[in-house]
Formats: C-alpha cells, sequence, structure tokens
C-alpha cells in the first residue's frame, strides 16, 4: 500500500517533473578547463573504461587523442580495448537493437553529445541518479526523468535517494540523499565526473583550441591590416569634397 | 607601345575589357556622400563569394545520403584538413548573409532605393532575398540533424495546407511521404547546384540595373541631374574605383573582425546560428518539443504563427505568410512621397518605418519563442502593424509633410 502510494505520488509529480526538464531544472556548473590536459586525460580513461561499452563516439578516432597530451604508445597500450589500431574510431559491438531491447531506447553515440546537451546538464545528470522501484533498471534521474540508462557508476558514487518537497500542491525532488556510500567519497566522484564531462566537452569539438588559437592570429592579422586600409581610404579621399 | 598595351588592344578588339572595366569601376561615378548603411552592398557581395568558395570544399566530403550525412559532417570537423574551419566559415556566412542582405535592404527602405528610377533593381533584390530564403532552407536540411529534419518537415508540410492539390504537392516536394533520403538528395542539388546559378544571375541582373541608372544616396536626389558641362560626369559623383574600392576595404576588414570573432570564439552563437539540436542525428520518430526556425526565418514563422487557423485550415497563415514577402516587391508603387530620403520626409513616415522596425524585429524574436497566448496576442499586433505599413502606405506618403530636397549631395 505505502508503495502504491509513492507510485501514485511520483506519477502525479511525473508531468511537474517532466515540464522542469524541459524548461530549466537547476544544473550545476561543471568545471569545464580545456587547458587541462591531466584532467582531460582522465576523463578519457574514465570514458574508455565506462562509458565505450554501450555508447559508441563513432566520430571519434583513437589516435586523436595525442591532442590531449597522451602518446600513441599511451593510447595503444591503456585506452585500445574496443579496437585494433589507433587509427580507428571509437565503435561498440553492441548492436543498436539489442540496445533497445535491452534499454529501451539505443544508447546514444556520444561524438558530439556535449554539443547538443550541455557539460552543465551531463556533469548534473551524471551526479543525479537516484533509487526508483518504479523503473525496470531500479534507476532513475533528476534531470532526465525515466531514463533508459541504468546508473552505471553506482559502485562508485553509492545509492541517493530523492527526499521531495511539496510546491503547489505537488510532490517534487527537493533533494537527494546519500544512503549507501559507494567506494568514492561524494567529492571525489564529482571530480571524476567533472574530469568526464571535460572530456566529453573536448570530444564534441577536438578542434576547439585549434580554432582559437588560429583566432587570436587572424584577429591579430585584419587589426594590423586595418591600419593601412585605413589611411590607404584617407589618403584617396584627400581630394573629394 | 608596351607589349601590356599590345595586349590589352588585341583583347579589346575581341572583348569589351577596358570598357566593361572603365563602365562598371573605374568611370562608374558613384555619389561621394555614401554612408555607413552604403557598405553592405558589396559585403553581401563578399558573403556570397565566401559561401560559394566554402561550399564547393565542403561538396568534397559531405555525403547527401541520410545514412551518412551527419557523420560526414562530422568527419569534416574533425578529419579533413582545416575542414573545421570551411564548415564554420559556411554556417557562419549562412547567417551573415541575411545581417548583411537585412541591412542593405533597410538602407534601401530609409533612402527611398526603391523608387523610380530603380524599381527594377528593387524587384531584382527582392527576389534575390527569396532566392537566399530558398538557399538558406535547402541547405539547412544537409546536416541531417534534428532540427534540419525537423525544421523541413514543417516548412514542406506548409504546402499541404494548400487546398486540394496540397497533400501532392508536398509528397511531390519531398519525393516521399516524409522528409527522407529522396527529399535529402533533391534539396542537395538545388543547393549546390539550382540556386546558387539563380543567385548567381540575379546578383549580376541586379548590379547591371544599378550601374544602368546609377546609385542612390543618402539625399535620395539624382546625381545626373547636376553634370560638368565639358566632361558630362556627375558634379558629385566620384569613380567607384579607386574610391570606393578602397573604403569597402576598410568595411570588408572591419566585417571580417566581427565575422572572425564569430567564427573562431562563438560558431554556435548561442545556439542561434547553430542549434543545440542540430547535434542530434535526424530522427523521423522522435519530434523535438520545440521547433523553431533559424533566427533569420523567424519574423515569417510568427506572421504564419499569428493567423488561426480558419474552416479547420492552416492556410489563411500561409498566405499571410507569402504575403508579408510579395508585399515588398509593390514598394516602389505604394510610396507617394514626394521625396526619397528619409532625412526630407515627415515625421509619418518617420514614425511608421520605426513602427515597421520594432514589429520585424518583434516579430522574430516572437518566432523563436514557443507560442505562448501573450506571444501569439504580441504576434498578432506586430503582423498588423508589418502590414499597414505596406497597406497605408499610399495614404500616408501622400498626405506627410516632406521637406524641400537639396540640389546637390550633403555631407
Amino acid at each position: 500500500m505505502k508503495r502504491l502510494k509513492k507510485f501514485l505520488l511520483l506519477l502525479t509529480a511525473a508531468p511537474v517533473v517532466a515540464f522542469a526538464a524541459e524548461a530549466g531544472i537547476h544544473l550545476d556548473t561543471a568545471p569545464v578547463n580545456l587547458a587541462d590536459q591531466e584532467s582531460l586525460q582522465r576523463g578519457a580513461r574514465v570514458f574508455v573504461n565506462n562509458c565505450l561499452n554501450c555508447h559508441a563516439a563513432a566520430s571519434m578516432r583513437y589516435i586523436r587523442m595525442q591532442d590531449i597530451g597522451l602518446s600513441e604508445e599511451q593510447i595503444k597500450d591503456n585506452l585500445l580495448f574496443a579496437a585494433e589500431k589507433p587509427g580507428e574510431t571509437m565503435t561498440v559491438g553492441m548492436k543498436a537493437a539489442d540496445g533497445k531491447a535491452w534499454f529501451g531506447a539505443t544508447p546514444p553515440d556520444l561524438s558530439v553529445i556535449a554539443r547538443s546537451r550541455s557539460a552543465d546538464w551531463l556533469y548534473t545528470y551524471l551526479r543525479g541518479f537516484y533509487r526508483d522501484d518504479t523503473r525496470p533498471s531500479g534507476w532513475n534521474n533528476t534531470v532526465f526523468d525515466k531514463v533508459g540508462m541504468p546508473h552505471v557508476l553506482w559502485s562508485l558514487q553509492g545509492e541517493q535517494v530523492p527526499r521531495f518537497k511539496t510546491v503547489d500542491g505537488h510532490e517534487v525532488i527537493d533533494r537527494l540523499e546519500l544512503v549507501k556510500p559507494g567506494t568514492m567519497t561524494p567529492a571525489e566522484y564529482d571530480a571524476m565526473v567533472g574530469d568526464l564531462v571535460n572530456y566529453l566537452v573536448w570530444m564534441g569539438e577536438p578542434a576547439q583550441l585549434t580554432r582559437k588559437r588560429t583566432g587570436l592570429a587572424v584577429l591579430a592579422f585584419l587589426a594590423i591590416f586595418f591600419i593601412p586600409a585605413y589611411y590607404l581610404k584617407k589618403e584617396y579621399w584627400k581630394d573629394v569634397h | 607601345m608596351s607589349a601590356l598595351q599590345k595586349m590589352m588592344g588585341w583583347i579589346d578588339d575581341r572583348f569589351p575589357l577596358t570598357a566593361t572595366y572603365k563602365a562598371h569601376l573605374s568611370e562608374y561615378y558613384a555619389p561621394k556622400n555614401f554612408n555607413f548603411w552604403y557598405f553592405f552592398g558589396s559585403l553581401a557581395l563578399l558573403v556570397l563569394v565566401l559561401q560559394i568558395v566554402t561550399g564547393i570544399f565542403l561538396t568534397m566530403n559531405y555525403k547527401p545520403d541520410a545514412a551518412l550525412a551527419f557523420a560526414s559532417v562530422e568527419y569534416i570537423m574533425r578529419d579533413v584538413e582545416w575542414g573545421w574551419l570551411i564548415r564554420y566559415m559556411h554556417s557562419t556566412g549562412a547567417s551573415m548573409f541575411f545581417v548583411v542582405v537585412y541591412l542593405h535592404m533597410f538602407r534601401g527602405l530609409m533612402y527611398g532605393s526603391y523608387r523610380k528610377p530603380r524599381e527594377l533593381i528593387w524587384i531584382f533584390g527582392v527576389l534575390i532575398y527569396l532566392a537566399l530564403m530558398a538557399e538558406a532552407f535547402l541547405g539547412y536540411l544537409l546536416p541531417w540533424g534534428q532540427m534540419s529534419f525537423w525544421g523541413a518537415q514543417v516548412i514542406v508540410n506548409l504546402f499541404a495546407a494548400v487546398p486540394f492539390i496540397g497533400e501532392d504537392l508536398s509528397i511531390w516536394i519531398r519525393g516521399d511521404y516524409v522528409i527522407s533520403d529522396a527529399t535529402l538528395n533533391r534539396f542537395f542539388a538545388f543547393h549546390v547546384i539550382a540556386l546558387p546559378l539563380v543567385l548567381i544571375a540575379l546578383v549580376a541582373v541586379h548590379l547591371v540595373a544599378l550601374h544602368e541608372v546609377g546609385s542612390n544616396n543618402p539625399d535620395g536626389i539624382e546625381i545626373k541631374k547636376k553634370k560638368d558641362p565639358n566632361t558630362g560626369i556627375p558634379l558629385d559623383g566620384i569613380p567607384f574605383h579607386p574610391y570606393y574600392t578602397v573604403k569597402d576595404i576598410v568595411g570588408v576588414v572591419v566585417f571580417l573582425m566581427v565575422f572572425s570573432a564569430i567564427v573562431f570564439f562563438a560558431p554556435e552563437m548561442g545556439g542561434y546560428f547553430l542549434e543545440a539540436n542540430n547535434f542530434i542525428p535526424a530522427d523521423p520518430l522522435k519530434t523535438p518539443p520545440h521547433i523553431a526556425p533559424l533566427w533569420y526565418f523567424t519574423p515569417f514563422y510568427a506572421i504564419l504563427r499569428a493567423v488561426p487557423p480558419m474552416f479547420g485550415s492552416q492556410f489563411p497563415g500561409v498566405v499571410a505568410m507569402g504575403l508579408s514577402i510579395v508585399l515588398l516587391f509593390f514598394l516602389p508603387w505604394l510610396d507617394r512621397a514626394k521625396v526619397k530620403s528619409i532625412r526630407y520626409r515627415g515625421s509619418i513616415y518617420k514614425i511608421m518605418l520605426a513602427l515597421f522596425i520594432v514589429s520585424f524585429v518583434g516579430l522574430g524574436y516572437l518566432g523563436l519563442l514557443p507560442a505562448t497566448p501573450i506571444a501569439t496576442l504580441f504576434a498578432r499586433i506586430f503582423s498588423v502593424v508589418y502590414f499597414l505599413f505596406f497597406l497605408l502606405m499610399p495614404w500616408y506618403t501622400s498626405i506627410d509633410k516632406t521637406k524641400p530636397e537639396p540640389e546637390r549631395v550633403t555631407g
């Protein structure tokens, strides 16, 4: 009876939460710093070990991780589980149809996930799993209600349960409470997720650091070019008027 | 006679090279009082060239195939040398094309550049604008993201609202019952061949017509009325080259700084130039919660949504949207004022133009938002003002108190 009541409560809250997810639920700020190569490297390891079993990143080549300070040898020795050669892209063996059968939806390709979902969304999402017996996987998520993905990192984070509050007569999730600690402290877990999100942001556009460096050179050139262009115009226009 | 002169003579006997150069550059006399607003014509030409050149390089690696298109864009972004730069220049160029074209059109509205004898220049210009909208719409399908797919779905469905033939018409356009591989292929063909040819031809006749009658200016008076009796050159005219070529170089440098700032530091432009949802591959089974067209179409999209369905059909909205563009063609004959430039117009026209701009920008803003009752109310008010600007123009321009035009250009 108690469980049924909770289920009914969740059911009434579901549209509100779903709406909140669309209309901008509170997102924590992700500690993105693409200049921090060590963080990117740690994030790459977390990604390859945990995500790259169900999720592919089919546009991303392993060898590109040279851009975040890894040597070809390091990539081969530590990160190349699902591929033969570092020139290959990050694909997975799991078939799309199997993924759909197992999780209710095919796990999306993560090549540009940080561009479709924001870094803050990913950071909040990966820390927002909570126990929910009404879900097939036993897990639900604060920013992605009824998500098909189970909490893959649960052994590290531990188990969270929601604490509710009443807003306008509806029960909504107030906060999550860690009831069963994982192997990491909350601070360690947050830092690890931060590294992972940092890596995902970088992977969304590996050229972005080059892009900004090139941009500075281009703008500097244009600023210098402006000077002769301006005085040339001024010189010619002396005889007008 | 030097070798170079000999060669030029040889060419000129067979092709009017020197004559063309003189007619369009060194002896094309433009009014000397062009101001800031006169940069955007040459800038539009620059962006057209940028789009064509970057577009050619994009087609070398892009795959117009529903199964490959999305990944091929990411391939360009990652594995093609400087591919990211080419792609961002093209995506930024699309939006910047509309920025400069809107400013160019606003210039025409302010100084009456559409008035006699420049009616055809204006009509060719509106045709360029139409072709540009088609080109942008077709091109936006190519990355095959969620917004590409659903945006195209919404727009093609507008044709389905046409009575009697609508359903068949929309299937004919798509080549399928939904947006599909067939649609992607034909949109690609139109985007890279058909529309660019049309655009270039229209730009050419736009310029030929302009150089036939000569440029207008911020005073809206004809410089050809006051010519030097000996040379026949307009007294207020200066050769386009070198005066306006060197001036336009300065404009180009400043424009490229803005352009580069976006390309290199904010290529998504906060989701206005590249939408977040378009980084999700097209999924015909998953409708995004909110579908908004890119910013340059939103004024017309807002007009479409502002019109309520009548007799269970969205067709009136589609007609209103079409009409909002068609009205532009009639502008030269709707305006009855004795003067061209806003400098010598009365306060009624100034107020109407201001209201028109507020409405257009307001519609553009509302078109980005989901349709709430309050947003719809404002969209309706703005739409009415938009139409009244044109429909009441014959009346308010003829009663408006104008100031006398000067004999010669000022400033």
